[in-house]
């Protein structure tokens, strides 16, 4: 029987990229996934005849361009294009426009507030602040400060020297930031209702928790933290919707001879003498490897796919209280043409970007209430997009495809999920919409709907969250997922973790699948195939 | 309030249809979000009409705000570092501000309008750290920069241009004075000022008399007294480094968009000592700038001249042929007048004191071949350029 050097469970995008890192060393690699596609929660198909649904993530921003660089994957049919506009409507018939050229937007800005124009100078400088320190160490492993390995000592210093890199006074900001709640955040700079609630949306996005909960300014800069070809914290969209970026990794990984096996779901990781020694297919199949990481959760890795008696019982414990909430939902909407807008001007570039119906603070936090309490959102925080406008392959021409992301909605519906009550939160959704685009439900063709538990079903994301595990200090950096356990090695010899569950986190990055692979190259006495930080300096 | 028009990206001043109608080349950049011109004819001849005969220079762009209520004169001794307890009604002073740390936020002037208070013009977009500093003081802080439009006349003609488009009352203003006059019935505020060195005036008006205003000035032209032209951005650049006028955001960041710690500088190391005043009551960062007094001096901004004509743009310093980096060039020019390559540059002092030699290795092309030399520099303590009509009272016809 064929044995290979590593076997990669899972083909989102983080096991490709470290399949293919692995492959390019030279190694024999599989991937095995259980759906007949690939890409996890990076991917696109046909749902609706005519139209590609990316219908997990939608927009990219994060993905490592050193990654993309290193993969060849403009080769492989990657494209990357930068979004513009982007509007929050307000209730009153008027909006915040979030003009991606810099001089209208700042006197939009003015419009709502003069003061908040020229906060919003002050704001973006200390954001970017933050984004230059932690961008350093997104492909990176990183350090035990409980260890004393020569290396782990080095980069703990690494990380300290970048820290005091900062001055006094920044590094009393830095550490406020990392603990504050996005909503008292941006008070410190903005007044105006609706600036606030533009701004604050990319705090809630994917998490349990509410803008005014401690540690949202930290998801703030997650989603700000990325860039298209060095302009940080612009967000794009994959030409061919983001299945495209699995694809191109996917093409890539088999250009260095690696082998994907879809429709091959793992039952259990076999281990043997402590040792990790290939896996087990629910078909019965056996295949054997020398290495084999896990692209899962950790949750669904530990307490899934491995056998307790196999672990400690500190990584099953680990395991169980792992945060792992899910809260977000996803309707995609194929559209007969191109939703009215009364608020804005006809031609408007507003609408290329991120469209938002929440315009305070307040709303932002009610529609958290709902989802503590089993509900999904009365009032929803949406993020719509409309990629189609950009890209002709997404919809037939004059048609559209529509991505509506939603905060929050519940694992659990108060007793359960039903249809019926799927069918209600995305009449809630849609209605939210239409409140704002008349003409938005006439339009509508095809829409799917999902909540957290279609999420899990189809990616195997635990709870249906987004990033693979919260994105909260006690689950970041050296934290994640586990103290003592974020150096992407398992705790029975030869197993890796390789997903969003690891250091940097989620969102299609492809950090934690490349970082997985450069030490799993290491233990293997390999050339080192990932790539250097291109660095900011 | 009114949503803006999308297609509209830049703003127009109310100067737009003229200056418009005079760019022969339509090349046109943002400044503070405006749609201002780079150069209406040619680089050359608006330069020189900036040194030999008259210009005007469309500055509704720069950032205005009015600092009116009883805490004005302490609001503004609190935030910036020069004491101006002394400033006049009527009169104009050049000032600086810096954050807690001492580091600049931008530079400026301020004009006491005697009753209407104070305007602060400055660089940058300053409304929100004015009011960050305006906290418990009984003060009110309005931004103007649309509310009032300005045109720069300067050069040698300057004053007689003026004059002969029908503005009185110029002739006993000296450099920093304010006069309020009349123009054909509407108000015109005129003040000896400008960033070029030279003689001139800048002249302040309500925006629905900006096009009178410019038809005055350029009808001195069309009646064949004078030559007047428009100049754009580019000149204006060439001027300014002759007058050794700084720029934030060109020769150095402003504290407030510096990302990088050492990235943002104090007015000592930008050679603004001179406004620096520890005798005044307490001002924002004069605890730093204290310290950072009592050590010796790391970097400085200087205005610095290499030898040969071929200006050092981008260029790195040196403490000799081929020695150690010691600097670099931030904005660098040839200079017409002088015939000379002047430059702003940041130098590095040992002990605080600046290096004996400066040398400077200059890349260039002659048809699209690159070559390299290396030249010495000076350091010039005096603007390069500062010719005695800049300040005669009355002022000299030509
Ligand atoms: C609705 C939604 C919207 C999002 N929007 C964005 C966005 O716009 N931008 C962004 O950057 N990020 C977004 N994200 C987050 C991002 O998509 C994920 O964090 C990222 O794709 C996770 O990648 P991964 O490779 O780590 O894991 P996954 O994509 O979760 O991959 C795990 C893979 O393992 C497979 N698998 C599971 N169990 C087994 C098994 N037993 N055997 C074999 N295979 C198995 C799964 O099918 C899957 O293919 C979104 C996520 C969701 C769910």
């Amino acid at each position: 029987m064929k044995s290979y050097d590593a076997i990669v469970i899972g083909a989102g995008h983080n096991g490709l990229a470290n399949a293919a890192f692995l492959a390019k060393a030279g190694l024999d690699v599989l991937v095995v996934e259980k759906n007949d596609y690939i890409g996890g929660a990076t991917v696109s198909r046909e749902l609706h005849e005519g139209w590609q649904y990316s219908n997990c993530s939608y927009v990219c921003s994060l993905f490592r361009p050193e990654i993309y660089q290193a993969l060849d994957l403009g080769r492989h049919g990657l494209e990357v294009v930068p979004l513009q506009g982007g509007v929050t409507f307000k209730q009153n018939g008027d909006y915040y426009g979030n003009y991606h050229q810099p001089a209208i937007r700042r006197r939009e800005i003015a419009r709502h507030s003069k003061r908040d124009a020229d906060a919003a100078i002050r704001f973006d400088a200390d954001l970017m602040k933050w984004c230059r320190l932690i961008r350093g160490f997104l492909l990176r492993t990183p350090p035990d400060p409980a260890s004393f390995k020569i290396r782990d000592a080095m980069e703990f210093a690494s990380l300290l020297k970048s820290f005091y890199s900062l001055s006094e006074s920044q590094i009393y900001e830095f550490i406020r930031f990392f603990t504050m709640s996005i909503a008292e955040y941006l008070e410190e700079y903005f007044e105006s209702d609706v600036i606030l609630a533009h701004f604050s949306g990319g705090s809630i996005i994917g998490t349990g928790l509410g803008v005014y909960s401690p540690g949202t300014a930290y998801v703030l800069l997650h989603h700000a933290m990325g860039d298209i070809d060095g302009n940080v914290g612009s967000w794009g969209f994959a030409r061919g919707g983001m299945g495209s970026i699995a694809k191109a990794i996917a093409s890539a990984l088999q250009s260095y001879g690696g082998n994907i096996r879809t429709g091959a779901e793992v039952q259990e990781i076999k281990v043997r003498g402590r040792k990790a020694r290939g896996v087990v297919l629910k078909s019965g199949e056996e295949i054997s490897a020398r290495v084999v990481v896990s692209n899962l959760d950790a949750k669904r890795t530990f307490l899934g796919i491995m056998n307790p008696k196999d672990l400690p019982e500190y990584v099953i414990r680990r395991a169980e209280n792992f945060k792992i909430r899910g809260s977000s939902g996803k309707l995609n909407i194929a559209l007969d043409g191109m939703p009215d807008f009364p608020a804005l001007e006809k031609g408007s570039p507003l609408t290329l970007g991120h469209m938002h119906f929440t315009d305070t603070l307040e709303r932002l936090e009610r529609a958290y209430d709902d989802w503590k309490d089993d509900r999904w959102s009365a009032d929803p925080y949406v993020d719509l997009v409309i990629p189609s406008q950009y890209d002709p392959t997404l919809a037939p021409a004059g048609k559209h495809m529509v991505s509506v992301f939603v905060q929050y909605c519940p694992v659990e519906a108060e007793g359960g999920w039903t249809e019926e009550k799927r069918e209600a939160f995305g009449a809630t959704v849609i209605d939210q919409i239409a409140n704002y685009s008349p003409n938005f439900k006439d339009l509508i063709l095809h829409v799917e709907i999902r909540t957290p538990s279609e999420i899990e079903a189809e990616t195997g994301l635990t709870g249906g969250n987004i990033f693979q595990g919260e994105l909260t200090l006690d689950q970041l950096m050296f934290n994640r997922p586990f103290p003592g356990y974020a150096q992407y090695r398992g705790p029975v010899k030869n197993m890796y973790m390789c997903g969003s569950s690891t250091h940097p986190g989620g969102g299609v990055m492809g950090a934690p699948g490349t970082n997985a692979a450069r030490e799993i190259l290491r233990d293997l006495g390999k050339v080192n195939t990932t790539p250097e930080d291109f660095g900011d300096d | 309030m009114e949503k803006h028009d999308f297609r509209e990206v830049l703003q127009r001043s109310p100067f737009f249809p003229r200056a418009d109608a005079l760019s022969q080349v339509k090349v046109w950049s943002p400044w503070n979000g405006y749609q201002t011109a780079r150069i209406y004819d040619t680089l050359a001849s608006e330069y020189f009409a900036i040194r030999s005969s008259c210009s005007v220079f469309d500055m509704t762009p720069m950032g205005k705000y009015r600092i009116t209520g009883p805490d004005a004169i302490r609001f503004l001794t609190r935030l910036v570092t020069r004491d101006i307890s002394k400033l006049k009604p009527g009169r104009v002073t050049y000032v600086v501000w810096c954050n807690d740390e001492g580091q600049v936020l931008d530079d400026g002037t301020i004009f006491h309008l005697g009753d209407d208070g104070y305007r602060l013009c400055a660089q940058h977009n300053q409304l929100d750290w004015l009011l960050i500093s305006a906290l418990g003081m009984d003060v009110t802080i309005e931004e103007e920069t649309h509310e009032v439009a300005a045109l720069s006349v300067q050069g040698p003609t300057s004053y007689s241009v003026l004059e002969a488009a029908g503005i009185d009352g110029l002739q006993e203003l000296k450099p920093f004075d304010i006069v309020n006059t009349f123009l054909d019935g509407f108000d015109v505020m005129v003040s000896r000022t400008g960033f070029t060195g030279d003689l001139g005036y800048e002249l302040w008006v309500d925006p629905n008399d900006a096009l009178a205003l410019w038809d005055a000035i350029f009808g001195v032209k069309a009646r064949g007294l004078y030559d007047v032209r428009p100049i754009g951005l580019e000149a204006l650049e060439m001027v300014r480094i002759e007058a050794g006028f700084i720029v934030p955001g060109d020769d150095f960041n402003t504290a407030e968009t510096a990302v990088r710690a050492d990235r943002s500088r104090s007015p000592f190391e930008l050679g603004l000592g001179w406004v620096v005043n520890f005798d005044k009551p307490y001002f924002t960062g004069k605890r730093a700038l204290l310290e950072e007094h009592a050590r010796p001096i790391k970097r400085r901004l200087v205005k610095l001249s290499t030898e040969g004509n071929k200006p050092p743009h981008d260029s790195f310093l040196y403490d000799g042929k081929n020695g150690q980096r010691i600097g670099t060039i931030k904005t660098a020019i040839w200079s017409p007048i002088l015939k000379s390559n002047l430059a702003m540059a940041e130098v590095e002092y040992i002990k605080g004191k600046r290096p004996a030699e400066i040398w400077a290795q200059i890349y260039y092309q002659k048809e699209l071949e690159w070559k390299v030399v290396w030249e010495r520099c000076e350091i010039s303590g005096k603007p390069f350029w500062n010719p005695p009509r800049r300040n005669a009272t009355p002022p000299e016809p030509f």
